[in-house]
C-alpha cells in the first residue's frame, strides 16, 4: 500500500515538474523567438524549422537595408509611421542595433527604397509570427 | 552596402521569405509546409505577373 501511495506522489512530482517545465518554455520560447528570430524554435530542438525561420527574417531586414530602406523610430505622429514601428520593432534585437547603428536612414530619391521599409517591416510581422509558433509548440498546440 | 534589386527580383525575394515563414508556420507536418509554401510562392509570384500585366494593359 506504502508503494503504491509513494509510486502515486512520485508521479504526481514529475507531472508538476514538467507542466512547471512547459509553462517557463511557454514564455521563454516566444521571448526568444521575437529577441532573435528562430530561436524560438533553436531552443526547442526544432533545428530546421528555427535556421529556416532566422534565415528569412535575416534576409528580409538586411535586404531592406541594403535597399537603403527607412527603419522607424518610436514616434506618435502619422498613423502610418505609428504602425511602421509597430511592425520594425517586431524583428526585437535586430532593430535596436539598427537603431544604435543608425542604420535605415532611408532615401526618398529611389523608388527600391520604398520596398526596403517595406521589407523591413515585413520581417518584423513574420518574426511575430514566427514567435507566435513557438509558443504554440512550447504550449503543445503543435509538435 | 547598397543593394541593387530590380522590381521583379524585388518581389520573389519577399514572396521567398514570406513564403518559407508561412509555410513553416501555419502547417504541421514537413511535407504540408512545403506543399503550402510552394503555394505561397506560387501565388505571391502570380499574383505580380497578373497584377504586371493588367498595369501594362491598362496603359495601352
Amino acid at each position: 500500500m506504502a508503494n503504491v501511495q509513494n509510486t502515486t506522489t512520485a508521479g504526481a512530482r514529475v507531472s508538476k515538474n514538467l507542466s512547471a517545465t512547459n509553462n517557463n518554455l511557454a514564455i521563454i520560447a516566444p521571448l526568444a523567438g521575437w529577441l532573435l528570430p528562430g530561436l524560438g524554435h533553436l531552443i526547442q530542438r526544432r533545428w530546421t524549422r528555427g535556421l529556416l525561420l532566422m534565415l528569412a527574417v535575416f534576409i528580409m531586414f538586411f535586404a531592406g537595408l541594403g535597399m537603403q530602406g527607412k527603419v522607424y523610430a518610436f514616434n506618435t505622429g502619422d498613423l502610418l509611421d505609428i504602425l511602421g514601428f509597430v511592425g520594425d520593432i517586431g524583428v526585437g534585437l535586430l532593430y535596436f542595433v539598427a537603431r544604435a547603428m543608425d542604420w535605415g536612414a532611408g532615401n526618398i530619391q529611389r523608388a527600391v527604397a520604398d520596398y526596403g521599409t517595406k521589407y523591413i517591416v515585413v520581417a518584423g510581422l513574420l518574426n511575430i509570427i514566427s514567435a507566435v509558433d513557438a509558443y504554440h509548440i512550447a504550449i503543445g498546440k503543435k509538435q | 552596402m547598397t543593394i541593387e534589386f530590380s522590381h521583379f527580383t524585388a518581389a520573389v525575394v519577399f514572396a521567398a521569405c514570406a513564403s518559407t515563414v508561412f509555410g513553416i508556420t501555419q502547417r504541421n507536418t514537413t511535407r504540408e509546409m512545403l506543399r503550402y509554401g510552394a503555394y505561397c510562392f506560387v501565388l505571391f509570384v502570380g499574383g505580380v505577373i497578373v497584377a504586371s500585366w493588367a498595369m501594362w494593359l491598362l496603359k495601352h
